[in-house]
């Protein structure tokens, strides 16, 4: 018996693994989908800032991420993008990524194509730049010094919609998707804390509690990020709520990662629980060798 | 000299930044401005240096018939494929765009995906109840893993009457309340212990205390 | 309120004018209320801010212009807005001259009574006012910290804890020797801007001075050109003062990617084909952090990691030996080295983090008291105020 709860606490890793891979692609061949219930949080925080922004609005969004968190950010990316688009704001991108600039042209045409959107006049991409924090800190002080030209080439001043766009404080608000650095702390630091343009944004579901103590409200007081999308929920609880306000949304990706994600948190907890078991099991024999 | 200019240059740029962010008005504003632009053309020119190191230390180990050589080719190939097809057919569409969303994307994808393993098999071997402070741990790991994925609320509303309930959402607002106050209070903790140390060592690098990063001890 | 003083108010206009009504008794009230213009705050000059409420009720109007005029000057058309704009920033202005500003409504291509004038002229300031207490927060931090440097100097008794992933630098290093195994140093995937890389490049050298002296092969795969030209100084130079510098190799330290997970497949080839008996994670890591990790372990590497990203800690600790949480990553050189004036100044930022502690506390104590007693409420806000940053 004793060795039968050895041999439980050592499972072989490649045992997990597969059952993980087993969680995650069963659910997703087999399409199960789970209602996803989207409360008071920061997704709905975030959610309510985009809605509320009134007609006219400008709102730099940063594509901050590469191929490698793809699945996470860009369902997030696709629903913000298709929600702008679908009131009367006009939208320009940009990354502090070097892939992020492409990722971002890929969802821009497409949504904007489906959408009737114009390029120019409702939404421009900048492109790439580096610098991070330096960079931000450029741009607070002139856009144009720091992106003459967008993706295109078409020259800063020759773009319609950024007549008046001279530097962060003109936008109305400013939407990070991060995977890591530079990102989301680098926004808040200089476009939330020192211009006062309010922020919000996504990242990874493995980053986002260090981001919640930039949600905190005070009354009567801005908070330094207006909500948070942390990860697949966080993508697939701004689609529910795209959804439940405009019924025409077409689904999304995360909606439909949530259940695989869902069973695969059970396998966890049960490895875990089979892990505590076996510990158990053998310090109650040690106790009693004693 | 070779210790002196660069530690002039760091003490320079380094008072420029601190009091441009102090003092808006002219010539800071206008200097700080120059020292970022100065900076984004150095980082964006020192990839030449990677590259050329990156070529140089394969070319040897092919040269050589080092240990493993037989990777190194396919690292040049790649690098060049890709630089290559680049330049000649551009970087917005063509063979290298092809290539990117088509090599990059998911090999990228794939190792990220690789953290789903590990984490598990990490949680596996970590979270062990050895005392109240681990259980303590583990229950809230718990409830969060529960909290922040659908079937958390779904198995809640399985007990009688929950679903009708004030909180039919109770696992998801549990671990959003520890994800908004313990975790808030302790990634506070940490943050504001990292920022000290970050003001400390740029004071001690401003002032040409800290000198072991431009090579040697002192 | 004070920061108000700074900046030029320099007119809020009575606004008489009405729109030049011809019909209707919509017409006959102003357009727009509280016309003013200000010097825009905290900045270089350059700038005057204008602002107006839209006149509940008014005449609906197709746009306004903009006007603006010097002192005994012709008027110019600055821009024509759209009718729903209640702001404009007037950025071609020269400092310290006055200028007069108007709103022109227009209706079918005709101009209706302008609301205005006001006048305000630009300028810049010295300081910025809503990062006062910032600054007074650094000077204190830099006050204690220089304070405890020159107290160090001075031969003044220092006392630094033990640090267990530290104090393990030496037996790590000391195990791949005995194994006749490489170490592997991880700087972390950001560039030299950011303040861990450095402080990893510092233990770098540390790292590099021991593998020198016990001849042990050392391997630095990096992810950034500048980190790499850095970290190649920096372990050529500990070889050197080892008086090594025959042991010295340039191509262990190496460029992979920029990529994060290119980056991380690189050094996990290089774990499982080195198989190296000590590893050193010290620097800003991401979401590779596991995957470097848990990859050491399976290879069965002492492993020493080290971050201040509070989301990567809980890998380390799961996968790791020793880490080294937060800014114990930034004592590693004072710890290491046991230089006086390095001790002294992570004892002065010990000094400065007790005094924000107390703040802190002051600042709960003042806030939560606040609610039932006024005065401690004054007190909350006078210390939100010199905390706070704009």
């Amino acid at each position: 018996m004793a060795d039968f709860w050895k041999r439980l606490g050592e499972i072989d890793r490649r045992i997990i693994f597969v059952l993980i891979a087993l969680a995650v692609l069963v659910p997703l061949a087999l399409k199960l989908a789970f209602p996803i219930p989207v409360g008071k949080g920061p997704s709905k925080d975030f959610f309510d800032s985009v809605d509320s922004l009134p007609p006219e609005s400008v709102v730099l969004m940063s594509f901050d991420y590469d191929p490698s968190t793809k699945p996470e950010l860009h369902p997030m990316a696709i629903a913000i993008v298709q929600h702008l688009m679908s009131t009367d704001v006009n939208l320009v991108a940009m990354a502090l990524w070097p892939q992020g600039a492409s990722l971002a042209q890929e969802i821009l045409v497409e949504i904007s194509d489906s959408l009737g959107r114009e390029q120019y006049h409702d939404w421009v991409n900048l492109g790439y730049k580096t610098g991070g924090l330096v960079l931000i800190a450029r741009l607070g002080s002139s856009m144009k010094a720091a992106f003459p030209t967008d993706l295109s080439e078409t020259p800063y001043g020759q773009i319609p919609m950024l007549d008046g766009i001279q530097r962060l404080c003109d936008f109305d608000m400013i939407i990070t998707l991060s995977a890591g650095d530079p990102g989301i702390p680098h926004w808040v630091m200089v476009a939330s804390d020192q211009l006062g343009v309010p922020v919000g944004g996504g990242c990874t579901a493995v980053s986002a509690p260090q981001f919640y103590p930039y949600l905190q409200r005070r009354v009567g007081e801005r908070p330094q990020m207006e909500g948070l999308l942390g990860g697949l929920r966080g993508a697939a609880d701004y689609e529910a709520l795209l959804r439940r306000k405009y019924a025409q949304a077409p689904p999304g990706t995360a909606i439909a990662g949530m259940a695989a994600q869902s069973v695969a948190h059970l396998v966890i907890m049960v490895f875990i629980v089979l892990g505590n078991l076996s510990y158990l099991a053998l310090r109650k024999r040690k106790e009693g060798q004693r | 000299m070779r210790l002196y200019v660069p530690l002039g240059i760091t003490f320079i740029a380094g008072i420029i930044m601190i009091l441009e962010f102090f003092v808006p008005h002219d010539p800071f504003p206008t200097l700080g401005g120059h020292v970022k632009d100065w900076y984004t053309i150095v980082a964006s020119s020192a990839i030449f240096l990677g590259i050329l190191n990156l070529l140089r230390v394969h070319l040897k180990k092919i040269n050589l018939r080092s240990r493993n050589w037989q990777y190194s080719p396919v690292t040049i190939i790649g690098f060049l494929g890709m630089f290559g097809t680049g330049v000649a057919f551009g970087f917005t569409e063509g063979p290298f765009f092809f290539m990117f969303n088509e090599f990059v994307v998911p090999m990228g994808a794939t190792m990220f995906s690789l953290l789903a393993f590990f984490v598990a098999s990490a949680a596996f071997r970590a979270f062990r109840a050895s005392n109240w402070r681990a259980s303590l741990l583990l229950a809230s790991a718990f409830l969060v893993m529960l909290g922040r994925v659908p079937i958390g609320d779904l198995i809640w509303r399985l007990i009688p009457g929950a679903a009708e309930s004030a909180h039919p959402n109770l696992v998801t607002e549990i671990g959003e309340w520890i994800m908004r106050v313990p975790n808030m209070g302790g990634q506070r903790a940490i943050l504001i212990g990292a920022a000290m140390g970050v003001v400390a060592t740029s004071l001690r690098m401003i002032f040409g205390i800290e000198r072991s990063y431009l090579g040697g001890t002192d | 309120m004070g920061r108000l003083g700074l900046f030029l108010v320099i007119l809020i206009g009575p606004v008489p004018a009405l729109a030049a009504g011809s019909a209707g008794p919509d017409q006959a009230r102003p357009v727009a209320d509280s016309f003013e213009a200000v010097d825009s705050p905290n900045d270089a000059g350059g700038v005057i801010e204008l602002s107006w409420a839209m006149s509940p009720g008014s005449k609906l109007v197709d746009s306004m212009l903009v006007t603006r005029s010097k002192a005994g000057g012709p008027e110019n058309v600055l821009s024509v807005v759209s009718p729903v704009s209640t702001s404009y920033r007037d950025t071609t202005v020269a400092n310290g001259v006055r200028y007069s500003y108007a709103l022109v409504p227009m209706l079918d291509g005709r101009r209706l009574a302008e609301v205005g004038p006001v006048a305000a002229s630009a300028s810049a300031q010295w300081i910025h006012s809503g990062r006062s207490g910032m600054l007074i927060i650094t000077v204190i931090l830099a006050a204690f910290i220089l304070y405890f440097i020159r107290h160090g100097r001075k031969g003044g008794e220092l006392y630094i804890r033990q640090i267990a992933g530290l104090s393990a630098v030496d037996d790590a290093v000391g195990r791949a020797t005995e194994m006749g195994r490489p170490v592997l140093y991880i700087p972390g995937i950001m560039d030299m801007d950011n303040i861990q890389t450095i402080a990893s490049t510092v233990i770098l050298g540390r790292v590099a001075a021991r593998t020198a002296e016990y001849g042990t092969p050392l391997m630095v795969p990096v992810s950034k050109s500048v980190v790499l030209s850095v970290a190649q100084e920096v372990v050529k130079e500990a070889y050197l003062e080892a008086g090594r510098p025959d042991a010295f190799q340039k191509d262990s330290i190496s460029y992979l990617t920029d990529d994060q997970f290119g980056y991380a497949a690189g050094v996990d080839g290089i774990i499982v084909r080195e198989k190296p008996a000590a590893i050193f994670l010290l620097g800003a890591f991401y979401a590779e952090s596991l995957i470097l990790a848990e990859t050491g372990r399976s290879v069965g590497a002492i492993q020493i990691a080290g971050t201040a990203m509070p989301s990567q800690l809980p890998f380390f600790i799961a996968a790791c030996d020793y880490t080294l949480i937060g800014e114990e990553l930034f004592a590693a050189s004072a710890y290491l080295s046991r230089e006086p004036k390095l001790l002294g100044s992570l004892k002065g930022q010990d000094v400065a983090k007790l005094f924000f502690m107390v703040v802190i506390v002051l600042g709960v104590i003042a806030s939560t008291v606040g609610q039932a007693w006024d005065p401690a409420s004054e007190i909350a806000a006078f210390i939100r105020n010199l905390t706070h940053v704009e």
